[in-house]
């Protein structure tokens, strides 16, 4: 009698470790079904070649990464002397050959307003916050600088989405 | 014996097979609530209502709504709005409706706290009606992204953001929420699909729960007395229905239902055709840009107080980032009401004007909930900004005090 | 009774938060601007001179035909659309309904220095000018009789579109205008190409379709009189219309961003009229229903 139950038993246990097994394989499915797609990942990736884009020294230009707006300026050497002044580190810049340049996400970081470049700084219309070319915050309420994007250097071509190590120094300079 | 002699074709034949005298005495003649009520008892048929409101007015909005990003604000504005025959009113119909839905659900929420109608015996219900407050905040947060405007991209932005969770910064589990890295087309058609199929299946399933937990105990009265069902449904039913303290769910209690119905429908309607600015938020008529911020970004009305805790610390304290005690305060806010039955520690039903000091708790958040509202669709500016940071702070120590209060209550009472 | 009272405190309470919510929190967010003056105090204007159009006829084809057409006498625009926009950033209007459109003060002023009347002189730095030059160092008869030309051959009436057309289609697209979800290009974007615009504007203007709807009637007349009362430092440029003229334009974006209005006027009485009939049917059901259990 008793041999029976537990064979019984056991039998009935196998079978529900069976059946929560299809039933967890098909909820790890369903959870990679939800996943971004590879197309929209790949859109992530956005690259700008600095030798080409055309940059003026001291007027930023507005690029667009992941619905965002990217702020890339090549600093002037005033701009970069003010920026000495400030005790600003060379890391809080992006580096390449001879050349300086700020490239940042163009937020504001009080409550998410995009400011607009005024000749000298950027300023947000919102709350009156203002950034210097640096894109450090220095006037109003953001709390605190431009967040820096992620992005890999090869040659003068940035490709934003990647986090390497210039990009890397950038961020961790302003922490 | 499972056979029926009865022929399909008569009455009794059918009355054997559907058992429908039956259902309708045990559902309606015979389902007894108590008569000590006032029109506060009639809101969940309101709200029953305005629900069937939406889902009928969302079947027709789905005719022409097109979930893809560079299609859906033109297939509102343009053709339900200004082509289709009516198109206008069930559009109108729906976003009041889903703003209104949430004023009664208050109000509902609120009659049941006064009441004590959540604890001894209806803990289930409550908590029931609470999964029914989070359910349809989901179904009003994933409605608001579809016309895509500013407000739905903005919205959507910001609370998606969120879930990164502050200082953890859990930046894969939003993008898999959104199906990229920002919000997107990917994001639209998925909230597309909880806003029409899921989370209206999952509401209807809790409603179903929610008038299933409420039939045992038996719906409350206005002195939370406790009633013997059996014997007042004998007198009822043998014709003494002066004496009996209980009345049938129909005709009786229904006909009350449609009474506060009839004037509520007046009060909506009302709303629908000449006072819809407040559920249909102008800024969201300017189509969604992800370059341009609005210069305010707040949430529906029904999510302002909630909003609000969100933002009312606005300084780092305890070792804690600003914003990270926001947002437990924010998760908190969403589902503390669910353990109220667990923090109210008198013993007795009783309205809130029998017991003192609740009933002083009771008003106090009312007035603190009204506050952080009014305050979070402010800019958090300058005074706004302390006067939030008050109010939240106010709001937790009402949770906190409220096991102390409720037992002071109940000893002066003599019931601990 | 006690219900009454329970109404009542239900009533007060939603009150006072749709209150905070809505108009006070609104009258927070945006602060009250002065209301749309409609004389152009301001302007250097005509300053009382009548002109003569006969003379102003003559002026107009030496001076303005260069760049603008004059469909009413038969003169088309030198370039097309895009070309033009090319040339100068912006497309230049057709000056047949110029006298009908806009205040003839404004229009002095304007041909004497477009920016400063316009109020984009704030715009004009680091070398960029007005495409239009200004025509100060005409004689200020000459202005007038230039005015006054263009008031003779104004036409006595225009459509809410046509007056659109004419003030704003520009630089403003009005794509519901005569929409189309099957491809079917709409005969309402913007004249001039966006990238044309964007260069001279530093945006592309926002398509105006749902406007009445985003913005609202008072706020509309407020702005289109002056963008920069509403927008500081805005690169619209006021653009001088009459009153009615704006009237007209504001009409005709209610036609397109809210062509059901009407029918809301129409069904709202309708509805509540029935609704309240229903209730006073619900409650004496009710009334008798519940006499038997009281």
């Amino acid at each position: 009698m008793s041999n029976e139950t537990n064979r019984r038993d056991f039998l009935g246990m196998s079978f529900a470790a069976v059946a929560a097994v299809g039933g967890v394989a098909s909820l790890v499915g369903m959870k990679q079904a939800w996943d971004p797609l590879p197309s929209v990942l790949a859109a992530g990736f956005t690259t700008i070649d600095l030798a080409k884009a055309e940059l003026k020294p001291g007027e930023p230009k507005t690029f667009k990464w992941r619905g965002k707006p990217i702020f890339v300026l090549e600093m002037t050497k005033e701009q970069i002397a003010e920026a000495d002044k400030e005790g600003l580190p060379k890391e809080y810049h992006l580096n390449i050959g001879d050349k300086t340049y700020t490239v940042v996400i163009g937020i504001c970081t009080h409550l998410g307003c995009i400011p607009a470049w005024k000749g000298v700084k950027w300023k947000c219309a919102c709350h009156g916050g203002e950034f210097n070319p640096s894109g450090k915050q220095v006037f109003g309420p953001p709390p605190k600088p431009f967040v820096v994007p992620p992005f890999s250097v090869e040659g003068s071509v940035l490709t934003l989405g990647n986090t390497g190590p210039q990009s890397k120094a950038m961020i961790d300079a302003r922490a | 014996m499972a056979l029926i002699n009865e022929s399909f074709f008569s009455a009794e034949g059918l009355e054997k097979r559907l058992a429908g005298k039956k259902f309708w005495k045990v559902m309606m003649t015979e389902y007894w609530i108590p008569k000590d009520i006032n029109f506060l008892w009639a809101l969940g048929v309101v709200l029953a209502t305005t629900f069937s409101i939406l889902i009928i007015s969302g079947i027709f909005l789905l005719m022409y709504y097109k979930p893809d990003t560079a299609l859906a604000f033109d297939s509102v504005n343009y053709t339900i709005m200004q082509e289709v025959k009516f198109g206008w009113l069930f559009r109108h119909m729906h976003g009041v409706a889903a703003s209104v839905v949430f004023l009664i659900i208050y109000i509902h929420m609120f009659t049941g706290i006064y009441y004590g109608s959540y604890k001894k015996g209806r803990e289930m219900i409550w908590i029931s009606g609470m999964l029914l407050f989070v359910t349809f905040s989901a179904e009003g947060f994933s409605g608001y992204m579809l016309p895509w405007g500013q407000m739905s991209y903005w919205a959507a932005a910001v609370i998606t953001n969120l879930f990164a969770g502050g200082s953890l910064e859990a930046w894969g589990l939003v993008e898999w929420i959104r199906g990229g890295f920002t919000v997107g087309d990917a994001t639209l058609t998925r909230f597309f699909m909880l806003h029409v199929f899921l989370i209206p299946l999952v509401i209807i399933g809790v409603i179903v729960l929610h008038f299933y937990t409420l039939r045992i105990p038996h719906v409350n009265n206005q002195d939370s007395d406790d009633i013997d069902y059996d014997a007042e449904a004998e007198k009822y039913l043998s014709g003494n229905k002066r004496e009996s303290k209980v009345i049938p769910f129909w005709p009786v209690f229904l006909s009350k239902d449609f009474a506060v119905l009839g004037i509520f429908l007046i009060f909506y309607f009302y709303l629908v055709f000449f006072n819809y600015n407040f559920a249909m938020d102008p800024v969201n008529f300017d189509p969604a840009n992800s370059m341009k911020t609005p210069a305010h970004i707040y949430p529906e009305w029904y999510f302002l107080w909630s909003y609000e805790t969100l933002r009312g610390p606005f300084f780092d304290m305890l070792g804690m980032k600003a914003g990270d005690i926001g947002l437990i305060i924010f998760a908190l806010a969403q589902v503390i009401f669910v353990v109220f039955p667990f923090l109210d520690k008198d013993p007795e039903v009783l309205p809130a004007h029998k017991r003192p000091k609740f009933f002083i708790w009771f008003w106090v958040m009312i007035i603190d909930l009204l506050v952080l509202s009014v305050y979070g669709k402010l800019p958090p500016t300058g005074a706004n900004a302390w006067v939030g940071f008050f109010a939240t702070g106010l709001f937790l120590l009402l949770w906190a005090s409220l096991p102390f209060i409720t037992k002071s209550d109940a000893k002066a009472r003599g019931a601990l | 009774m006690r219900e009454l009272k329970i109404l009542g405190i239900l009533v007060f309470f939603t009150g006072v938060l749709y209150w905070g919510v809505e108009p006070f929190a609104h009258s927070q967010m945006h602060k009250h601007v002065e209301p749309a003056d409609f004389s152009f105090k301001d302007v250097d204007g005509l300053h009382g001179a009548r002109g003569n159009a006969i003379n102003g006829k003559e002026l107009v084809t030496s001076n303005c035909t260069a760049c603008h057409g004059l469909k009413v006498e038969g003169m088309p625009a030198p370039m097309d659309d895009a070309s033009a926009a090319a040339a100068y950033g912006v497309t230049p209007p057709d000056l047949s309904t110029a006298g009908y459109l806009y205040d003839e003060n404004y229009l002095a002023a304007f041909i004497k220095d477009p920016a400063k009347a316009a109020l984009v002189a704030h715009k004009m730095v680091d070398g960029k000018t007005h495409p239009m030059p200004g025509y100060s160092w005409m004689q200020p008869q000459e202005i007038a009789d230039i005015v006054a030309y263009l008031q003779s051959i104004a036409p006595k009436e225009m459509t809410n579109k046509e007056v659109f057309v004419d003030a704003c289609q520009r630089c403003h697209g009005a794509k519901y205008g005569d929409f189309r979800f099957d491809g079917t290009k709409s005969s309402m974007a913007a004249k001039t190409p966006d990238a044309n615009i964007k260069e001279y504007m530093g945006t592309v203007p926002p398509d105006l379709s749902q406007m009445i709807r985003s913005r609202g009637h008072e706020y509309l007349e407020e702005f289109i009189n002056e963008p920069g009362k509403h927008l500081e430092g805005t690169a619209m440029p006021r653009v001088g219309l009459k009153k009615e003229a704006q009237e007209q334009v504001v009409s005709y974006l209610e036609e397109i961003g809210d062509s059901s209005k009407d029918k809301r006027a129409e069904y709202g009485p309708k509805f509540l009229g029935y609704l309240v009939i229903f209730a006073l049917f619900a409650w004496l059901w009710k009334a008798k229903i519940w006499r038997e259990v009281h």
